[in-house]
């Protein structure tokens, strides 16, 4: 079981927790303005990286509040946490294919 | 290649074993193939498998990172059944189970397929409406699916509770007869001698670690740990490890790779006599021709490579057996693993083009790839050989996810009100 | 039986505590303190057990839970019978019974050992050949037979009669493994006043310690250290010790999950005790001081009863005061076995000692020995032994230069073997710390760190005391954070041996069977027969040969198989790889991991205020998601059918009363209220006035119908939100996600108040008369409260809202009061009624009242892959809204192609025919199969006020086959039915105004 840093929280169990896939995926402001096919990856395609990961929780059973880590998919290990809005001071350009 | 036989055991016997050869060669890759597969689990080889026995393809190479079968292949719970709900799905995992039916046979390969029958439970309202429409789309698809009453289940499988007072009483179950198990290692087996027994080259440690491409976008061959591989087709059965391949085709895929856990116990005499899975509590089990009991735990609920996920998703497993098994809390868990399965948005495949030329694709399996092994490669061959779809995999489009054509079974089974 | 191979003094058992328990129905004598398996030893039964395939008779190989062969059935009293216990960790207690597994009809004689005479056709992998002819005869013959000849012990058949528990600790250090080793780790971290547990998988801390009978360290005796070292922790307020606590599993971030067995060696265990404990420790720092495993030596006929460990010879010696045998001979390539030799020596038993290697390898060890009288004959290997049920003899040969000389039998009656010794890394690896081999120990042992953990003693391949001493110390502070380094005098530990893989003989190859894997009966010519057919990977060698998938893990045979595989294929032992380590390190009771997880705290009951008035008043309950919903109100000799009839009737015709309480609520609240429910659902809100309410439907960002509700706006900046049963999480969840990382920029609250209020709607033409007299400060006239309103005020004195709304398409209202005044409310409702005949109803009667009006329930005649257009409902989404969730997907192609499927009601011709939920449609019932289907049922019962059966269906291009036959499946075939509106009472909707 992950132990996940929450920024409002501290370090909590994963159960706490529920995870919210990919992170930074921006709902595109007018969806109309984008074609079906444009609309199907932004619904459906995730980088889905091994390696490091942005990636949405939100500690539901806590302070109820969405955030963002970097976690490694390999290793399973959290690099950071941070909150909804902000970035994370990881490159992830970086990150393993 | 040598027949397996009870007489060519006899007589391997009398002289120590000492004359059997390799069940499969270790070549060296060739320069150049006609099809390259990437991914040697079951679905890659029985692929080569297909390629080679009916469309007589057999300049083909399968590529593995590491040993053949060694990824969902030889981790899952090896359950096997076809009573899906809608058309597509029925077609794809009904085609399966035949061919399943006849395996051992067509391969000389005793992969102990068990048509043990698979027992689905219903514990509410809701359950017992969707699987009342399973039975029925399923009879008039062709498809052996059955109602059970709570007795009836209890009939079938005996260490089953049927006590009212648990938190989720059985009410009844779907039973399919012809479902069951096989021995997941000998799939795998089995297809790599076939397939190597009529040319087709599989190459172990050999990890794949580019696509090239020509000028005009089409796939032309393989970068790997062994060197440069020219192809005429490439299949890309990779699993879980899907999303990094087609990356290298810079192809965004609608995947995502989730840790999977199973479980053994230790070995007992004969005491589970079929499957018995329930969707409401989340629980999978079976026993091996060894005597373990098989059981099957959910996906962790973020994606990873690991193959190592949390025991709280074990133990809430363990739990939801417990209950309906009340009697099976002595028994002990023995080993407990995990596998990387790739998800797509409506838990259904992929099988077929890509946007790239001579690139194609078989993956998003899910928790449920090992049942659709044979019928998986029999139709991704005819894919890979004719560079069109088969009837079966028609409908597995990457397109879909565009169109909204999904082909979702678990939204249509899994709504509670 | 007289213990007659126990020793007359030494041991750890207390001989002031005699006990007995029965093996195989004889009674055996021990002493507390005693294992099955010592017990057993000290009255002269080495046969415990036949193999897995060969039923090859079977003895106690170890001394501890690396036991493979010496696997019992045991029975502690009914409900406590469970098989394939290790006789080697069970401790001996008094009534326990103890049975020998796969064996029939007796031990002694069993019919399954023609196995081993067929053994040359039941080679590796040798099922993968045969058994495909006839085809049918797999599923009805081979395989029925193989399965009644595999599995060792029975399974449990009954329910389990013991409890078991969990605990959750934190803790700093947490030191796995109380030899030297750990409980000086334990010593130097617990100094700093850090939080420290110390587990061990054994009855009493101290490893290796307690079978010391000669070593000092610092001056004292290994005991009066250890007791010092034990005592001092116990002191401790920041320092737990677990003996007999298995850490099994080393997960994510430090989760280390742990088994203490609390009960199950006792006689007297108090009633209340849980049989076991799951621990499950987040530790800051993790120390493994697991030890070491000692390797077999794999030669011709190694698994006779009385061949063991070396060192396990000596433990039972000298922790447990049993001779294993009167004449023991030792085999090995380490030195080990040497301090086993002479302590058994020393106990005066005739001793011989036969070392693999040479001569000049050997050491001054060799004099040392032969100064006790110890025969020692160097560089022989061996080559077989004698007996058949319990070893006679040892058969030896020397070794010249590659070649084997003469054979000689050595009689006896035990042999203790060693092939050197493995570090046990299991936890290490399944850290997902990375394995280095290292040549000179022939072992692989902790590399690179995955997690806050490290290794310390045998465990990292230190097998001197003093090395074990200062590195368990070192690591126990490193972990605690301090710099403390402290040095042990100890006496020098005789370390060091020679790999051998299987031994070199002058036999057939082809004829020796030499085991590797003991209880899964894998021979050294099974791994070279898997190579030979190209399984080359160890993955696959043990896949194929099934070496190291048996109980044990592989504990005794991994090092050995792996061994043999790389010196088949004249590889370095590395790059052959190892396999990777699992969970759990060894068998873990489902129990233990189940814990008090049954029935409700399997998953939690939720029941509303008025569930017990419902269930004093004989109602049926049903699950639904999480809560306990009453189903319907039989009255005495009624059936559900009746039960129904009657409830729907009622309503309709008088007033009825149904606890809605589980409804999901949601409070939205802020300037931004309105903005929010106008992006969230496809209905417009920015004009519903105060005190109005409107029937919501809410989709995922795919399209589909995600849930639904009635939402009532109680300000401009308030919305009170009802969500179906069991979509108020999913719901919530879904809001909170876009209102927290869409738009954060909306100043909006929401807050789940599904708990808060009870819920009792009161339907039908009597409604408000019912409740008008209850009601203060609300009018309730169709003016001044029309339908789809809602008012706040009071009720018998309670605040209420109250909502006019309907899910019946008669008069309704639902009165939402806090919580704690709901059965107050609902008696005072009950009583109100009474003189209309006010009639309590259930979900049932309240989803065919909902269907005779073609209302839809989201998850029945929805599944997740339904549009509001597929319902009918496609005149709710707003027109003049730009976006909503999901508006962009509805316009996807598949989503606007023809041919989708529409609700639609269906009409039996025969009206006493109630179609089966799920049944499938079609239009021609003789087409040839696979059938053409065209949709399904999804809702359908006997409607009592329509007088017929009515029902819902979902099907293709539905809207436009009003009045066409179609064909629906039944159990037995297919009948008849017309399409139809789906409304099928009270088409005009005057009753709700009414």
């Amino acid at each position: 079981m992950l132990l996940i840093d929450c920024p409002f929280c501290g370090k909590r169990p994963e159960v706490e927790f529920r995870c919210g896939g990919e992170a930074h995926i921006a709902r595109p402001a007018n969806p109309f303005a984008v074609d079906d096919q444009a609309w199907g990856e932004h619904l459906f395609v995730r980088k889905n990286p091994r390696g490091l990961h942005a990636e949405r929780w939100i500690h539901a059973h806590g302070c109820g509040r969405w955030f963002n880590a970097i976690r490694d998919t390999y290793t399973d290990r959290f690099v950071e946490t941070y909150k909804a809005g902000e970035r994370p001071s990881v490159d992830l350009s970086e990150a393993r294919a | 290649m040598r027949r397996f036989s009870f007489a060519s055991l006899l007589s391997e016997a009398l002289g120590g074993h000492q004359g059997w050869g390799r069940q499969w060669r270790a070549p060296d890759p060739k320069p150049s193939y006609d099809v390259v597969i990437i991914g040697g689990g079951g679905h890659g080889l029985a692929t080569a498998y297909y390629l080679a026995t009916v469309h007589g393809i057999t300049n083909v190479a399968v590529l593995e990172k590491g040993w053949i079968g060694g990824g969902n292949t030889g981790r899952n719970t090896t359950i096997i059944r076809s009573n899906y709900l809608y058309d597509e799905s029925a077609g794809i995992y009904e085609h399966a189970l035949k061919l399943w039916e006849g395996l051992s046979q067509e391969l000389n390969y005793n992969v102990m397929f068990s048509q043990r029958g698979v027992l689905m439970l219903a514990h509410n309202h809701h359950d017992d409406q969707s699987f009342k429409r399973h039975v029925y789309a399923n009879r008039l698809n062709g498809i052996d699916n059955e109602w059970l009453s709570a007795e009836e289940c209890k009939d079938f499988c005996p260490p089953l509770s049927i006590s009212p007072d648990i938190r989720y009483p059985v009410l009844g179950g779907a039973l399919q007869r012809r479902a069951g198990t096989a021995r997941h290692d000998a799939v795998a087996w089995g297809y790599a001698r076939g397939a190597d027994a009529r040319g087709v080259d599989i190459i172990q440690n050999c990890e794949v670690t580019g696509i090239s491409r020509d000028a005009s976008g089409k796939a032309i061959g393989v970068e790997t740990t062994r060197g440069y591989i020219r192809a005429g087709r490439i299949g890309v059965v990779a699993a879980g490890n899907t999303s990094r391949v087609m990356a290298m085709a810079d192809v965004r895929m609608p995947l995502e790779s989730y840790p999977l856990q199973a479980l053994v116990s230790e070995p007992v005499k004969p005491v589970f006599p079929c499957v018995v899975m329930s969707n409401a509590v989340h629980a999978y089990i079976s026993q091996s021709d060894k005597g373990e009991l098989v059981i099957g735990a959910g996906t962790d609920q973020y994606t990873s490579y690991s193959q190592q996920g949390g025991l709280h998703i074990t133990t809430h497993t363990l739990d939801a057996i417990c209950e309906i098994f009340p009697q099976f809390t002595r028994m002990r868990m023995l080993r407990s693993w995990g596998g990387i399965v790739d998800v797509t948005p409506d838990r259904s495949p992929i099988i077929g083009k890509t946007p790239v030329e001579n690139l194609f694709v078989n993956c998003g399996w899910g928790t449920g790839g090992f049942k659709a092994t044979p019928g998986s490669g029999h139709v991704f061959a005819h894919t890979l050989a004719t560079g069109e779809p088969h009837k079966v995999n028609a409908p597995f489009t990457l397109d879909r996810f565009r169109t909204g054509r999904l082909i979702d079974e678990a939204a249509a089974a899994a709504v509670a009100h | 039986m007289a213990q007659t191979y126990r020793l007359p003094t030494g041991g750890r058992i207390d001989r002031s505590k005699p006990i007995r328990f029965t093996f195989d129905g004889r009674t055996i004598e021990g002493f507390a303190g005693d294992t099955v398996a010592s017990a057993l030893l000290a009255n002269g039964i080495h046969l415990t057990g036949r193999s897995f395939k060969y039923h090859r008779p079977r003895g106690i190989l170890t001394h501890g839970s690396d036991e493979p062969s010496a696997l019992l059935s045991v029975d502690r009293g009914p409900g406590r019978i469970d098989p394939n216990n290790r006789a080697t960790v069970v401790e001996a207690r008094e009534g326990l019974k103890a049975a020998s597994q796969n064996r029939w009809p007796s031990l002694s004689f069993d019919v399954g050992a023609v196995n081993d005479l067929l053994s040359p056709v039941f080679v590796a992998g040798f099922y993968y050949k045969t058994f495909m002819w006839p085809r049918s005869f797999w599923d009805r013959v081979y395989e029925p037979v193989i399965r009644a000849a595999a599995g060792l012990g029975v399974a449990p058949q009954v329910p389990d009669a013991d409890r078991y528990a969990n605990r959750h600790a934190h803790c700093d250090v947490l030191v796995v493994g109380a030899g030297p080793a750990g409980l000086a780790a334990a010593l130097a971290a617990a100094k700093t006043g850090k939080r420290v547990i110390v587990a061990d998988e054994q009855p009493e801390l101290g490893g290796s310690l307690l079978h010391e009978t000669t070593t000092t360290i610092d001056g004292q005796s290994a005991e009066a250290w250890r007791a010092a070292a034990i005592a001092e922790l116990d002191a401790q307020e920041n320092v737990i010790l677990l003996p007999r606590t298995t850490a099994f599993g080393y997960y994510n971030h430090n989760h280390i999950a742990m088994t203490e067995r609390v009960t199950d060696h006792r006689a007297d265990a108090p009633k209340t005790a849980p049989r076991e404990r799951l621990w499950q420790v987040r530790a800051g720092e993790v120390v493994l001081a697991t030890g070491a495993h000692e390797r077999p030596l794999v030669f011709a006929d190694n698994d006779r009863p009385g061949v063991m460990l070396a060192e396990s010879v000596r433990v039972f010696v000298n922790r447990y005061g049993v001779l294993p045998g009167r004449k023991i001979v030792f085999a090995t390539s380490a030195v080990s076995a040497y301090a086993a030799a002479a302590d058994v020596k020393a106990a005066g038993v005739d001793v011989t000692l036969v070392d693999l290697r040479p001569e000049i390898e050997c050491g001054a060890e060799v004099e040392r020995l032969q100064a006790l009288g110890v025969e020692v004959l160097t560089g022989h290997t061996v080559v077989g032994t004698k007996g058949r049920m319990r070893v006679e003899g040892l058969i030896v040969a020397p070794v010249t230069n590659g070649e084997i000389g003469a054979r000689r039998v050595i009689s006896c009656d035990c042999v203790g073997m060693s092939g050197g010794w493995t570090p046990a890394v299991h936890l290490f690896s399944q850290s997902r710390g990375k394995l280095a081999y290292d040549e000179g120990l022939d072992a692989f042992v902790p590399g690179a760190s995955a997690q806050a953990e490290r290794s310390a003693g045998a465990a990292k391949g230190l097998y001197d005391l003093m090395d074990c001493l200062a590195s368990g110390f070192a690591a126990g502070a490193e972990a605690a954070g301090s710099t403390e380094v402290r040095t042990f005098s100890a006496t020098p530990t005789p370390v060091g041996f020679k790999p051998v893989r299987a031994l070199p003989t002058d036999a057939n190859p082809a004829k020796v069977r030499a085991f590797v894997d003991f209880q899964n009966d894998v021979t050294a010519k099974d791994l070279k027969l898997a190579m030979r057919e190209g399984f080359e990977s160890i993955e696959h060698v043990k896949r194929y040969t099934t070496t190291g998938m048996a109980t044990d893990q592989g504990k005794t045979s991994n090092m050995n198989a792996l061994g043999i595989v790389s010196e088949s294929l004249n590889r370095p032992l590395p790059s052959v790889g190892t396999t990777t380590f699992r969970p759990p390190y060894t068998p873990v009771t489902f129990g233990a991991l189940v814990g008090p997880a049954r029935d409700a705290l399997f998953d939690p009951i939720r029941t509303t205020p008025i569930h017990d008035w419902a269930a004093e008043h004989g109602a049926k309950f049903e699950n639904v998601a999480l809560w306990r919903r009453a189903w319907f109100f039989p009255r005495p000799g009624e059936d559900q059918h009746a039960a129904v009839a009657r409830e729907c009737k009622a309503v309709r015709n008088g007033v009825g009363i149904f606890d809605a309480s589980t409804l999901g609520k949601i409070e939205v609240v802020g300037p931004d209220a309105a903005e929010f429910m106008n992006r969230l659902y496809v209905n417009p809100w920015t004009k519903l006035g105060v005190g109005r309410c409107r029937y919501g439907l809410m989709l995922k960002e795919d399209g589909f119908i995600l849930d639904d509700g009635v939402v009532a706006r109680l300000a401009d900046d308030r919305f009170h939100v009802t969500t179906t049963t069991g979509g108020a999480p999913r719901v919530l969840n879904h809001m909170e996600d876009y209102l927290q990382t869409e738009w954060p920029e909306l100043n909006v609250f929401l807050t789940s108040t599904t708990e808060q209020w009870a819920v009792i709607a009161v339907q039908g033409p009597k409604a408000g008369e019912t409740i008008q007299n209850l009601v203060s400060g609300i009018d309730l006239s169709n003016e001044a409260f029309p339908h789809m309103a809602v008012r706040e005020g009071h009720i018998c004195g309670t605040p209420c809202r109250l909502f006019r709304v309907s899910f019946t398409g008669d008069l309704g209202y639902e009165i939402n009061v806090p919580s704690d005044y709901g059965r107050a409310v609902w008696e005072a409702v009950m009583e109100a009624g009474a003189p209309f005949g006010i009639t309590p109803y259930g979900t049932e009667t309240m989803h065919v009242l909902r269907a005779e009006k073609g209302y839809i329930i989201v998850g029945q005649e929805t599944d997740g892959t339904v549009t509001p257009d597929d319902v009918g409902l496609a005149g709710m989404i707003a027109k003049a809204k730009p976006d909503f969730v999901g508006k962009r997907s509805l316009a996807r192609p598949d989503l606007v192609a023809s041919g989708r499927k529409q609700l639609v009601g269906l009409e039996t011709a025969d009206p006493g025919e109630v179609l089966d939920e799920g049944a499938q449609i079609v239009a021609d019932p003789d087409q040839p199969i696979p059938m053409k289907m065209l949709g399904h049922v999804t809702s359908s019962y006997h409607s009592a006020n329509c007088g017929r059966s009515i029902a819902l269906a979902l099907v293709e291009g539905g809207r436009a086959l009003s009045g066409k036959t179609l064909h629906v499946t039944t159990p037995t075939g297919f009948t008849t039915v017309t399409v139809r509106e789906p409304v099928f009472f009270d088409a005009e909707g005057g009753r709700i105004n009414a």
